[in-house]
């Protein structure tokens, strides 16, 4: 199958700190792909090149291209807002926007001008539902966001990056910060969400990445050792790293 | 603990009741419908709404003048010289500026009037009062915006939405209480102040009627009343007194509560 997103000769600065090296990758399409490795092995750094997110950050810079459906996401041409409208993100933390739960999830929507009225409405129960959250709130649509507990935080956090029709979700770690019970909820999502959007996810952990992952990617010190199928990846791994990684020795 | 509450309690009911005490008696309709009268600092007919008038003028105008810079130059503090050694220089100046008395502010005021050929006016005071309010204005906003998470921003930015959209929908409404309270606190203080208008506006029985015009203020017609040797009428000094406290109150208690209002939905 045709990969969805594909990076070619990427290379990421942090001033004079190179923090990725090279990488060239073909994520599939929808399903699940996870990027693995020990601490500052670039993840992050790599997942938010995707979305031109890493500009965001001063002092970063970035050289070769990351295509998404064959179309460089570095070239002048390019509206930034419609890639990361395309491909949404979902932080470490849930930040919800200081507004209400029911304006939370209708932002992006209306800013996209996408739907109006009692469509609108419509649209905003189906992406509680879907983020699972819809039950526990629908009583209290027009309370602050802020009430919520930081597990229904990011559930609404996924409703809302849900609700301006992305084809591609991007997490980074998104359940590090969270309790058990929520983790499990969020990864719940993923999980059943995987067939419809092509997800690339930051985790470093290990038991997370093997219920989830359909393709995998291990990275160290800015490089990728080792990219393939889930189950080759964790069954036989051909890097002695990899190898190292899943042992915990690394 | 206990000891401090007391010390700062019991100085707030000490103020507010000689206050209360000395000036309620005094106090009647007629004081704040009517304008001074001929003969009003000798104990006859009439109010000091020209003064009430006259401190909300100049204290509007000041704070409305003293908004129009301090909140670009508190967005720019905060955007582009967050770290460099410029802005602390800026913000040392402005800490320095806010801890000149307010007596200096009026008597440069009165320079700059005499130089631009003014006379004391309301225009006058309202500038006087601008230069008192911006740095206390500017440095509290610039602790608002500062405590802005990036975060926030990006979580805005990432479902797609360009900077403005961002900084209309998400950065302002996350710092319009803290804003507000910036801008209330700024018009407390400049409500209040006696020193910086003694000059620049002047006193006068009647409300002015254009910008050019000397204009009465609450905190001089207490002095004035106080300064006269009739009882009758340094105890409508204590009135005038009770309301411009009342003022002052209602302003913060009504900041508060809509800083509260706007500040429901803000991310902590």
């Amino acid at each position: 199958m045709e990969p969805h997103i594909k990076t070619r000769n990427l290379n990421a600065y942090y001033n004079d700190h190179q923090a990725l090296k090279d990488i060239n990758l073909d994520i599939p399409k929808q399903q699940i792909t996870v990027i693995m490795g020990p601490s500052g092995c670039g993840k992050t750094t790599l997942l938010k090149s995707l979305n031109r997110f890493l500009e965001l950050t001063d002092g970063t810079r970035i050289t070769g291209e990351v295509l998404i459906d064959n179309a460089n996401v570095y070239t002048g041409e390019v509206d930034v807002t419609e890639i990361r409208k395309k491909a949404g993100l979902l932080a470490q933390r849930p930040y919800p926007l200081p507004m209400s739960i029911y304006d939370n999830v209708a932002y992006g929507m209306r800013i996209h001008g996408m739907q109006k009225g009692r469509n609108l409405e419509a649209a905003v129960q189906h992406y509680l539902e879907v983020a699972g959250l819809w039950d526990e709130v629908k009583d209290r649509l027009h309370a602050p966001a802020t009430g919520l507990s930081i597990g229904q935080q990011q559930r609404l956090c996924l409703a809302r990056g849900l609700a301006v029709e992305p084809e591609i979700l991007l997490g980074d770690e998104p359940t590090s910060a969270l309790d058990p019970i929520s983790a499990q909820h969020i990864e719940g999502r993923l999980h059943d969400l995987k067939e419809k959007y092509t997800t690339v996810l930051v985790t470093h952990i290990l038991r997370q990445a093997k219920r989830l992952a359909g393709y995998v990617i291990f990275m160290y010190l800015g490089e990728v050792v080792e990219a393939g199928p889930a189950h080759e990846i964790f069954e036989r791994p051909k890097e002695a790293r990899t190898r190292a990684y899943l042992e915990g020795q690394i | 603990m206990l000891l401090s509450f007391l010390a700062v309690a019991g100085a707030l009911v000490l103020i507010l009741g000689t206050v209360l005490i000395k000036g309620l008696p005094a106090l009647n309709w007629q004081m704040v419908t009517q304008t001074s009268k001929g003969g009003y600092y000798l104990g006859k007919e009439g109010g000091i709404l020209n003064a009430i008038i006259g401190s909300l003028y100049l204290a509007g105008g000041g704070t409305l003048l003293a908004l129009v810079f301090s909140l670009p130059i508190a967005l720019y503090l905060e955007t582009y010289v967050i770290k460099s050694s410029w802005g602390s220089t800026v913000r040392l100046a402005l800490d320095v500026l806010w801890g000149i008395p307010s007596i200096v502010y009026g008597a440069f005021g009165f320079t700059l009037m005499l130089s631009l050929g003014l006379r004391a006016s309301l225009l006058g005071g309202i500038i006087a009062l601008a230069l008192l309010e911006l740095p206390i204005m500017t440095r509290a906003m610039d602790e608002v915006i500062r405590l802005m998470p990036a975060a926030l921003k990006q979580a805005s930015l990432a479902l797609g939405s360009t900077q403005l959209e961002t900084a209309i929908h998400v950065v302002t409404r996350q710092m319009l209480p803290g804003i507000l309270t910036a801008v209330l606190l700024a018009f407390g203080r400049g409500i209040g102040d006696a020193a910086s208008v003694l000059f620049t506006a002047g006193y006068t029985d009647r409300i002015p009627t254009s910008l050019m015009r000397p204009v009465a203020s609450l905190p001089l017609a207490v002095f004035f009343q106080l300064g006269t040797p009739f009882p009758e009428v340094q105890q409508r000094a204590y009135a005038s007194a009770l309301i411009l406290t009342v003022i002052v109150l209602a302003i913060s208690l009504g900041s508060r509560w809509a800083s509260g209002q706007v500040g429901r939905y803000s991310v902590k």
